[in-house]
């Protein structure tokens, strides 16, 4: 499903009124921001670690192709193999040409947002082979066709009721009088519904959270450890990347990995990370008979070197997410395309142009929270109002914006008239106001008076009684 | 040791200008007290975040080089708002190319700049007010003056210093309040509920007066709190700390 980046204003319309999706965004947000702080407070030398994990990607940003070529060089020295796809289409058509190879009927998932950018799932469906994603929230959405909602909480957006509902609608199989009211009883039944396609699999596809260039190794930091039987239990494992995911050492991924749980859940640590180097060598008594990585770029070269080069260190922790309260007020779908919150009206218009997506950069007060807590130190109000810059080049704005804007501009250049002109609106909102100190509606100001009374002015402008009173 | 009687400029902002002149006569008051000299440059107009913000970065040069301008010569800035305070403190520096006059002039002033309350606590080490203000009162933090700005105590310790002023924190003082500039206007929707759950917050402590340091915040949660009929009366921080409570609250019948 894909509600477009394009008609953000319709969706956020929605978002508003659905009950369900605003109990479930009420009560998830300050659940991460709580846990957060306390992973936070307990590591002294957490700030110091994020301006190294910085300083880290900075440098890999920095000499992208080198490590590149260092890490397919690795990766075939294990004997694994690389894909090159510069546009989604290249992705799917290698993930295609892996699965005719080992006449695969269905393939495991484990979480990959790169799929998502990919549109995966619909394609292998096309292609007559079944895709069945193993990590829990990513199950629930595929079962409504719908898109993950928040990077790492794919169902955030869902109710205990509605996921129940899902699971009695497909899981047809089961006890129709099963006792369904408790979460734990939910993580049960996916479990054992996933439990028979682990082991009938023929491909297992994961994402990755880092490429180390030293060793060709993938890691991927799981809490169900879906990910683990995903990728260890078939015969052929794809790792689907995009290029920024490389970090030079291992030592590099520690250092990194030690902020990421602790800004996306608040763990010290995810339960599994998981390093991947290479398929079964011989003596191995598992893991898969075959290892090939899909490295994607779409459009990711073209932001390197631009201002917008600072998007790129992200590690899909999800904590500007959790710590926004535009996203906490609509909801990831709003968004409308795969990576939601502040980060994905970011990178958005990045990979799909900012024309496809110019309310994204918009839809924020610039309130800097999102900044504060990136691990990565990515300065997302910064970017997002870069994006501006680029709309209002383009005249990608709203005409009544622009003018509104430009006249307010062009009268602040000019002093003395500008005194004058809010001299003349002091006086005439506050005669309008008739003594109450507010008004209920005000002529081309629905947006303010919509939902709010605007407070009057006071009569006189300062600068009138400044001069009145100190001439 | 603070210095002797600094030739102080005020930052009016455009909106203390226009709709609460008494917010800049509360500042200029507690200036003085503080031992400044009070001066307020006609020129000016207003800092240009709005235009910074739209994208339209020639404008928001233009009106940086106009505060600039009308700035020069006072060894301090002070401006009652850590959003246009954000403005000249943190981004005048980024509108211009490092090694030129303008960057140069931008970074001057950025450094003689400071938010009131951080500016009274801080540059003229003032630790308490002389006022009296009866309110059970709460504070919200401004984004700009506590993220970009670091302010978080200094209101709060002056506010302390004020006869009959208690404070009660609520949940989330620091959570934008929906207002951001032209966001509120353009999304008004979204801008509602961040809002609304403003508003609870507010409510649940119990208190009788909304304080805060911004008048954009302050507008946006006044009417808001009018519209649905609150009692909670609703205050720039200069005003509690300048015990001007003979001035209406914000949106409330002289």
């Amino acid at each position: 499903m894909d509600l477009g980046a394009a008609n953000f204003k319709d969706n956020v319309g929605k978002a508003l009124a659905d009950d369900k999706l605003q109990h479930a965004m009420t009560e998830t947000g300050p659940r991460f921001v709580y846990k957060r702080t306390k992973a936070r407070e307990a590591l002294p030398e957490f700030d110091r670690l994020r301006d190294q994990a910085r300083d880290i990607k900075d440098h890999v940003l920095d000499h992208l192709d080198i490590y590149l070529e260092k890490y397919e060089a690795k990766v075939k020295e294990t004997g694994g193999h690389v894909h090159w796809a510069e546009t989604p289409d290249d992705a799917r058509a290698a993930v295609l040409e892996i699965c005719r190879k080992a006449n695969a009927r269905m393939v495991t998932k484990g979480k990959s947002m790169i799929s998502e950018e990919i549109d995966l799932n619909q394609y292998l469906e096309a292609n007559g082979i079944t895709p069945v994603e193993t990590d829990l929230g990513e199950y629930i959405i595929q079962l409504r066709n719908e898109r993950p909602s928040h990077i790492i909480a794919p169902a955030v957006h869902l109710t205990r009721d509605q996921v129940e509902a899902d699971f009695r609608r497909v899981h047809t199989h089961l006890d129709p009088k099963r006792d369904l009211t408790e979460i734990p009883s939910l993580v049960e039944e996916a479990r054992g519904v996933l439990r028979q396609k682990y082991l009938t699999a023929d491909i297992g596809i994961t994402g990755a959270n880092f490429l180390i260039a030293e060793t060709g190794t993938s890691i991927i930091v799981t809490n169900e450890g879906n990910g683990d039987l995903t990728q260890t239990l078939p015969k052929v494992h794809i790792v689907l990347a995009s290029i920024e995911k490389l970090v030079p050492t291992l030592e590099d991924a520690t250092t990194i990995l030690r902020v990421l749980a602790r800004s996306a859940t608040g763990q010290d640590f995810s339960n599994y990370t998981t390093f991947s180097t290479g398929g079964r060598r011989p003596g191995d008594l598992d893991g898969p008979i075959e290892y090939h990585v899909i490295l994607l770029d779409n459009g990711r070269a073209n932001v390197l070197g631009t201002e917008f080069q600072d998007m790129l260190r992200c590690i899909r922790c999800g904590a500007c997410l959790n710590h926004c309260p535009v996203y906490n007020a609509v909801g990831g779908h709003a968004y409308g395309w795969v990576y939601p919150g502040p980060i994905g009206s970011v990178i958005t218009p990045a990979l799909i142009g900012i024309e496809n997506a110019k309310h994204l950069p918009n839809a924020s007060t610039f309130c800097g929270r999102c900044e504060e807590v990136c691990p990565m130190r990515i300065p997302i109000p910064k970017m997002l109002r870069h994006w501006r810059e680029k709309e209002f080049e383009r005249h990608l704005q709203p005409t009544s914006m622009r003018w509104g804007l430009g006249f307010w501009a062009w009268m602040a250049k000019r002093p003395k008239l500008y005194r004058k002109a809010t001299a003349l609106a002091a006086r005439v909102l506050a005669n309008q106001a008739h003594g109450k100190g507010r008004l209920k509606k005000v002529p081309l100001a629905s947006g303010w008076t919509e939902f709010r009374d605007l407070p009057a002015p006071q009569g006189k402008t300062f600068h009138q009684l400044w001069k009145e009173r100190r001439p | 040791m603070p210095e002797l009687s600094p030739r102080v400029g005020l930052f009016v902002t455009c909106l203390v200008d226009m709709f609460r002149p008494s917010v800049g006569f509360a500042a200029v008051k507690l200036l003085e007290d503080a031992g400044c000299t009070v001066e307020v440059p006609e020129a000016q107009t207003c800092c240009g975040q709005p235009a910074y913000n739209s994208g339209d970065t020639a404008n928001a040069r233009a009106l940086a080089l106009n505060v600039i301008a009308a700035f020069k010569g006072f060894a301090h800035v002070v401006v009652p708002s850590g959003s246009c305070g954000g403005m000249m403190v943190k981004h005048y520096p980024e509108l211009f190319e490092p090694g030129t006059t303008d960057h140069e002039e931008a970074l001057d002033l950025s450094r003689r700049t400071h938010e009131l309350t951080s500016f009274l606590t801080r540059v003229m080490k003032v630790e308490k007010v002389e006022a009296e203000f009866p309110a059970r009162a709460t504070y919200h933090d401004s984004c700009s003056g506590l993220r970009e700005l670091g302010i978080r105590n200094e209101p709060r310790k002056l506010l302390a210093s004020v006869e009959g002023v208690s404070l009660r924190e609520m949940t989330d003082s620091e959570v934008c309040c929906g207002f951001g500039g032209t966001f509120c206007v353009k999304y008004p929707g979204i801008s509602d509920k961040m809002l609304e759950k403003k508003l609870r917050h507010i409510e649940a402590t119990g208190a009788d007066t909304l304080i805060a340091g911004d008048l954009g915040c302050l507008m946006n949660m006044a009417g808001k709190l009018k519209r649905v009929g609150s009692a909670i009366k609703v205050r720039h921080v200069a005003e509690v700390l300048a015990g001007d409570y003979g001035t209406p609250p914000i949106a409330e019948a002289e």
